[in-house]
């Protein structure tokens, strides 16, 4: 496949970036999105350029690293995926891809494509955490028994990798996804009951600090989550959250 | 009021709650003027009713109009503060591959909705509350089915009314279910609310092109 690349270029946090347009040639359909990135910094490399920054690591669509607004979609085209499992065939040879970074004012971009998500971090120390007793008494969790359908749904909430597609894909650059999947994973648990008031008060204390947006439920962060992270989450939050503040 | 602002899910909630309180208005309201078409005299009942009765005046008139007011102010708050949150644009944004046009574009449909409160009231409020507020014309309880005949006999306020109740199916059409989403009403009666939340946006408004139309082509 031939493709042109529009890239969003920046060199650093303060200056000012703009889409810069590349070629690359024989790209195999089968290659992943990234592999196609990594041949064009080879190839930029070979022409003493500076290659593009990306993230990734895992790449296996757990880590939640890889980001990129491609053609205007978090991670692409393609449901259910992260940009390290997205592939070329789902793309057309000849075909012109925009390769953007995730955009909110709390996810400020570092280099080129690269954003910095500490803001996610700074909401899970705010209170998505369960404190637990490590002097080597702890209690198995496996001795209290939990109903089948909160394990479930809890664990659902908990597949949430952190990515940021949610705020990326979000008209508002709101972070209620991310944050209603990490309040939700612990509030269906009899462990996680122990904290919850503080919990759900200084998690979204600190997802507003951080400057994201309001929910206006579009529902656009489900259909862009890599893992599906339902919206039922939020409204579990927006419940925690009255009675969290009526206690 | 600031801690209402201060908190994002504060403010959901209170938008949500303003506005299900505004879909039971306007569901009455679309019931009081119905009986305009089906009979001049019960129209004429209703509205002497609401018009005169001291609950309906000085207690639920006044509740309608901070619920109306709230409800814009804080959509014009909310569309500042999210437009904020993301501060460099993207040069391609795919709204329309993960959400609908009429949840991107509430702003602009209540924006309409607004411009054709300020005709409504114009129309209708301003006299009413001249006539019984600062006249202090003697009530006639038989005055109300003329005096709303009569505007419809103009065909630009008929087209003007209908085409701001297009723009009230739009925001009703991702409003409604929106509404019990941000109050926090998620569970196994939501796609029953999503299915009620289509029904009503469509059969309201349609009921008051109906009703503006219907005393258009009488009046010809
Ligand atoms: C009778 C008139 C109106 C009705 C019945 C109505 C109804 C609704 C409903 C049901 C919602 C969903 C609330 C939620 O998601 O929590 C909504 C949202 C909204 N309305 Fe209205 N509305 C009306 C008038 C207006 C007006 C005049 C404006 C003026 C700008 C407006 C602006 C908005 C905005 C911006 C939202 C989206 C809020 C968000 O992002 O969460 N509405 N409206
Ligand atoms: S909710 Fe989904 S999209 Fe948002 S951070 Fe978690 S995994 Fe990523
Ligand atoms: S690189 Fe780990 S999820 Fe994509």
């Amino acid at each position: 496949m031939n493709l042109t690349l529009k890239i969003w270029r920046q060199k650093n946090a303060d200056a000012k970036g703009g889409m810069e347009t590349y070629k690359v040639e024989n790209i195999s359909p089968d290659s992943s999105f990234l592999e196609m990135l990594d041949i064009l910094n080879d190839q930029l490399i070979n022409e003493g350029k500076e290659p593009v920054a990306f993230d990734h690591d895992c790449r296996e669509g757990i880590c939640g690293m890889c980001s990129l607004q491609i053609n205007g979609q978090p991670h692409g085209p393609g449901r259910g995926i992260t940009t390290c499992q997205l592939h070329m065939r789902k793309f057309r040879d000849g075909d012109t891809i925009y390769i953007e970074p995730f955009r909110a004012k709390a996810f400020p971009v570092i280099k080129d494509l690269v954003v910095d998500r500490t803001s996610f971090d700074r909401i899970q120390h705010a209170g998505g955490y369960i404190s637990v007793n490590t002097s080597g008494n702890t209690q198995d969790a496996n001795a209290i028994p939990i109903e089948k359908h909160n394990a479930d749904k809890a664990f659902d909430a908990a597949t949430c990798i952190g990515c940021g597609a949610c705020v990326a894909a979000c008209k508002n650059a709101s972070a209620m996804l991310f944050t209603s999947a990490k309040v939700s994973q612990f509030a269906l648990l009899p462990q996680g009951r122990v904290e919850a008031t503080e919990r759900v008060l200084n998690m979204v204390k600190q997802m507003d600090l951080e400057g994201f947006g309001n929910c206006s439920n579009t529902g656009a962060c489900e259909l862009e989550c890599p893992k599906g992270i339902s919206l039922e989450n939020i409204a579990r939050m927006n419940r925690e959250y009255l009675k969290a503040s009526v206690k | 009021m600031s801690g209402i602002i201060k908190s994002s899910i504060a403010r959901k909630v209170s938008m949500g709650l303003s506005a299900l309180f505004l879909l039971i208005f306007l569901l009455q309201h679309l019931i009081v003027n119905f009986s305009s078409v089906l009979s001049a005299e019960m129209f004429n009942e209703f509205s002497h009713f609401m018009g005169t009765n001291p609950l309906v005046q000085f207690v639920l008139q006044p509740i309608l109009i901070f619920g109306v007011v709230f409800h814009f102010v804080m959509g014009f708050i909310l569309e500042i503060r999210n437009n904020r949150a993301r501060d460099v644009k993207y040069v391609q944004y795919k709204g329309s591959a993960n959400s609908s046009w009429m949840s991107r574009n509430m702003i602009y449909s209540g924006i309409v909705i607004l411009a054709f409160l300020g005709l409504h009231f114009y129309d209708f409020w301003f006299p009413e509350i001249g006539y019984k507020y600062i006249h202090f014309l003697p009530e006639d309880p038989n005055r109300y089915y003329g005096e709303l005949v009569e505007k419809f006999h103009d065909p630009i306020r008929v087209i003007l009314y209908c085409l701001a109740f297009v723009f009230l199916a739009l925001h009703l059409l991702h409003g409604f279910s929106s509404s019990f989403q941000s109050v926090g009403f998620n569970n196994k009666y939501s796609p029953a609310v999503h299915k009620t939340g289509k029904v009503y946006a469509i059969l309201i408004p349609l009921g008051f092109v109906f009703i503006a139309l219907f005393h258009y082509f009488n009046s010809l």
